[in-house]
């Protein structure tokens, strides 16, 4: 559903992204994991458009999108929740709901279904979205991105700064989304998060994937996990 | 006239002359907040309304006709050539701050020399639309002051309506809060910023419009209320429209009250004064970012 082919990506002329490609299928969970500076975060954001591929091609459903300006990309149906949730702080949570709801014009039903999903945001609709608890933000910056009823989910860092119980919550969020078919391709430094829910993983090192493997193929040999992320052997 | 009376008097010119001044500041102060773009041409696109105002009311037959037409007609025109230059202009130098500035201050000349040399260098007086006298106790009022007041509070709320309402005010706000995020939910942050440059335009030139009954259009027209937008715009907190809003009410009474008892020039030194106050005590302006 999602094929990305040699893409390359660049900070003025500091080329950041090079020769990254991975392929998401319809309900695949894929992790991408990676030490600071590997170029996750860049990976993403070229995929999604924010900032300019230099190279290579973005696919989804055989759509070309790097030739798309960026704010065309969502409404083909990829959702994204930044690093660092990003919400529009100063805006009303109703409204940070909104903003997702308008991308491709969904209404009543698809609001309630994902209050449903997280029902601490419904009773606090008119609050400033920069007032909530890191928590209720990263829930907020979820549902706003489930908004879209997209066909790829793009989450970095999902579950940064959580208490196990939120962890156990984003967590379980994607093992529905996976259960409707949706993609799902995330960023974490919790490696026991990530091997929990991924079906596999890619490693990132110098803006390009290194080496894909499945959790099993790492609890069985974990030494990936030492290379490209500095855990130790009993990690997993 | 008692003093009482004067000093009513007085109140009454400064709060006139604040709704205009909140208009254009507005303007001035969405621009900045939006899309980082300190506009100095702001005060042109004030005078263009004010001298298209002047130019419809040649053409058209009587002054009420005259003035309706060109509350269309100025900001349509004002934001037609605010877009020309948002596309031809602040795209080219992809918004840099920086380089905003110094293409707004080419954008004032060309716009003030262009007036200069097709409507020339005299003041022209526009008649106002409507002629009836207010009676106060102790004096009469111009009807027409007042109804200025009265649409610039009505176009300050449609204003207001626009940006919390509607789809386009929610992108707006969305761009000003974070405009990388907005893209990722579909936000065409590209026309915004030309949406809301056009709306900048807009608002000074019915400013403009609206003042040309009482002030008379001239080409060099547009640097007081520039100045004051800016001060207000300082005061209030860069991009703060509640801010704006109230500083505009505080500068331009005051700036009435002392022009009438003191004199205009020491209004306009207390209100820099003021300025210079408040960005040494709290730089984020009075209702902006608290300084980090
Ligand atoms: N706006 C920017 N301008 C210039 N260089 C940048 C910019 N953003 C990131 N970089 C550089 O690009 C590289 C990759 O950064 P990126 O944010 O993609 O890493 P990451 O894998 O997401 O890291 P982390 O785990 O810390 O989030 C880093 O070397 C970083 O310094
Ligand atoms: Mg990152």
């Amino acid at each position: 559903m999602l094929t990305v082919e040699a893409l390359s990506s660049h900070y003025g002329s500091v080329q950041v992204l090079r020769d990254f490609s991975l392929a998401l299928a319809p309900g695949e969970v894929l992790g991408l994991l990676g030490r600071n500076g590997a170029g996750k975060t860049t990976a993403m954001k070229t995929i999604l458009g924010l900032i300019r591929a230099s190279g290579g091609s973005v696919r989804l459903d055989g759509v070309e999108l790097t030739d798309l300006p960026a704010h065309r990309i969502p409404a083909l149906g990829l959702a994204y929740v930044p690093q660092g949730r990003r919400l529009f702080g100063e805006l009303s949570v109703e409204e940070n709901l909104r903003l997702g709801l308008m991308v491709k014009d969904k209404g009543k039903e698809t609001r309630a279904r994902i209050l449903d999903l997280f029902p601490v945001l419904s009773e606090r609709l008119g609050q400033r979205a920069g007032s909530l608890s890191g928590g209720e933000q990263q829930m907020l910056a979820t549902a706003r991105a489930l908004c879209l009823e997209p066909k790829v989910l793009l989450m970095d860092e999902p579950t940064e700064g959580l208490q196990p119980s939120m962890v156990a919550k984003i967590l379980e969020t994607v093992r529905v989304l996976k259960g409707q078919g949706v993609a799902v391709l995330f960023v974490e430094q919790k490696v026991e998060a990530a091997l929990a829910v991924a079906d596999r993983i890619a490693f990132v090192e110098n803006g390009t994937v290194c080496e894909t493997a499945t959790p099993e193929a790492l609890h069985a040999d974990p030494a990936p996990l030492y290379r490209y992320v500095g855990v130790g052997q009993d990690a997993g | 006239m008692s003093f009482g009376a004067y000093f009513f008097l007085a109140v009454l010119e400064g709060t006139v002359s604040a709704f205009v001044l909140a208009l254009t500041a507005l303007g001035l102060s969405l621009v900045f907040g939006v899309m980082r773009v300190v506009n100095v041409a702001h005060g042109e696109l004030f005078m263009l309304g004010a001298v298209i105002a002047w130019w419809v009311s040649q053409m058209a037959g009587d002054p009420l006709s005259g003035f309706l037409l060109a509350l269309v007609v100025g900001p349509l025109l004002v934001g037609g050539i605010a877009i020309a230059a948002d596309w031809a202009i602040l795209k080219r130098v992809d918004y840099n701050p920086e380089a905003t500035i110094v293409a707004t201050i080419g954008l004032l000349y060309i716009i003030q020399q262009s007036v200069l040399i097709l409507y020339g260098p005299d003041a022209r007086a526009v008649e106002a639309p409507f002629y009836f006298r207010v009676q106060f106790p102790w004096f009469g009022y111009s009807g027409y002051k007042l109804i200025v007041a009265a649409l610039s509070a009505g176009l300050l709320l449609a204003t207001w309506y626009l940006l919390k309402k509607t789809r386009l005010g929610l992108y707006m706000r969305a761009t000003q809060y974070d405009q990388e995020t907005a893209q990722a939910f579909g936000v065409p942050v590209r026309r915004v910023y030309a949406a809301v440059f056009a709306l900048g335009g807009g608002l000074a030139a019915l400013a403009g419009v609206l003042v040309v009954p009482i002030q008379q259009a001239h080409y060099l027209m547009g640097h007081d209320p520039l100045l004051l937008s800016f001060i207000v715009v300082i005061i209030g907190g860069l991009g703060s429209l509640r801010g704006t809003l109230i500083a505009a009410f505080v500068i331009g009474i005051s700036d009435g009250v002392i022009s009438v008892f003191f004199s205009p020039t020491l209004a306009k030194i207390l209100a820099t004064l003021l300025v210079a106050l408040v960005l040494v005590v709290r730089p984020g302006g009075l209702f902006g970012a608290k300084p980090a």
